[in-house]
């Protein structure tokens, strides 16, 4: 190490479940060098200064979605973000928010998993095909509606960006109902009408108050908001429309 | 045993956690503006239909300076609305295609904006002439 190291101090929010009643701050000295990201400093505090150190992380390049946190209170992938914007300042880590505290930086994710699973995040064939008749075809205009929809990696920074989350744990929140939208926009797509009652529901889309700020949060540019706001319109068309054209089977 | 035991944060204040909240909180609460706008214009109708009196009573309170002074914070607080309303638009519409191509967010704010500033001065120019 050389004298000219910068030294930088991450204060990070500690839960250990087994001994505190509440999460506690600890503050680490990390020397560090212009590339290091944020994940590499909690590494560092980790391989150096304290092993029960608990995050999680796999792929360092902003595509597995694992290693979210809030950094300055701001939910972000902590491996494409650089120690090097924070220093001089001390740096806070803490888990991402809106999301109970397993340990550490380790947030409970069962309730996100569940919601994923409730919006049937596959495709519900319109028309069975068989073999014989070939793949289904898609024009780029068909592709185009919902590809930006597939860029989610579930690092749920849009979670802890939703402050209706924080206030209603139940609500389906940004990236499931973005990937619901998704599979709604498919045209080889079948199921929106199972998935628009979930969306129409009291933990659907009107939990939303446009805050805006999952959109703002995503670091795929999803614009799970987008998808959120679109399916509100959804929702009130086939609530209205019903009388005009009524499709029976409504609860 | 399970040794598990998540903690949950309190979301006392989380409005005064990041200036983005602040910022939803201040363009939410000028829809009160908004509100108390609209209560003075109902108020209006309604002395209307108890009679000229009424009517010529409502005129003279909106005269006086406490009203001036509402009807300047109602013109702020509800220009503020509308600017950060507009600037929603991208994020509460449906994407809108042009040409195959989907629409700039700077694209469908202008529009909105372009359509209230056309709408508000057709409506000046309309009550204009009726008074002239």
């Amino acid at each position: 190490m050389s004298e000219s190291q910068k030294v930088i101090e991450i204060e990070v929010l500690r839960y250990l479940p087994e001994s505190d009643a509440a999460p506690h701050s600890e503050i680490y000295k990390v020397p560090f060098s212009d590339d290091m990201s944020v994940l590499q400093g909690a590494q560092y505090i980790k391989d150096n200064l304290d092993g029960s150190l608990t995050f999680r992380w796999s792929c360092r390049m902003a595509i597995c979605g694992s290693c979210g946190m809030m950094i300055n209170g701001i939910p972000k992938l902590s491996c494409e973000t650089f120690l090097r914007d924070y220093y001089p300042n001390r740096i806070s880590i803490e888990a991402l928010a809106n999301f109970p505290i397993e340990k550490d930086l380790v947030t409970d994710l069962s309730g996100f998993i569940e919601k994923l699973e409730a919006i049937q995040p596959y495709i519900i064939p319109k028309e069975p095909r068989t073999l014989e008749q070939g793949e289904y075809l898609q024009t780029p205009e068909q592709f185009n509606a919902y590809i930006q929809f597939t860029s989610c990696i579930n690092c749920t920074l849009c979670y802890a960006a939703c402050p209706q989350v924080g206030l209603n744990p139940d609500f389906i929140g940004p990236a499931a109902i973005a990937l619901a939208h998704r599979y709604n926009m498919d045209s080889r797509d079948g199921g929106t009408a199972q998935r628009m009652e979930l969306l129409a529901s009291e933990d659907g889309v009107y939990n939303c108050s446009a805050v805006g700020y999952c959109s703002e949060v995503c670091p795929k540019h999803v614009d799970p908001g987008n998808a959120v706001n679109i399916n509100k319109i959804e929702a009130a068309k086939d609530y209205f429309l019903r009388f005009l054209s009524p499709k029976g089977g409504s609860k | 045993m399970s040794k598990r035991k998540p903690y949950v944060r309190s979301m006392d204040g989380w409005w005064k956690k990041n200036p983005y909240y602040v910022e939803y909180m201040i363009h939410e609460g000028t829809a009160l503006f908004v509100a108390a706008y609209a209560i003075t214009l109902l108020v209006g109708l309604v002395r209307l239909g108890q009679g000229e009196a009424a009517w010529n009573g409502w005129l003279e309170a909106l005269k006086s300076p406490l009203s001036l002074v509402c009807h300047v914070a109602f013109l702020v607080a509800i220009a503020y609305h509308a600017f950060t309303w507009f600037k929603l638009f991208p994020l509460t519409m449906p994407p809108i295609m042009v040409g195959g191509k989907r629409l700039e967010p700077g694209v469908v704010v202008g529009s909105g904006w372009t359509a209230a500033i056309v709408a508000a001065l057709a409506l000046l120019g309309l009550v204009w002439r009726i008074a002239a």
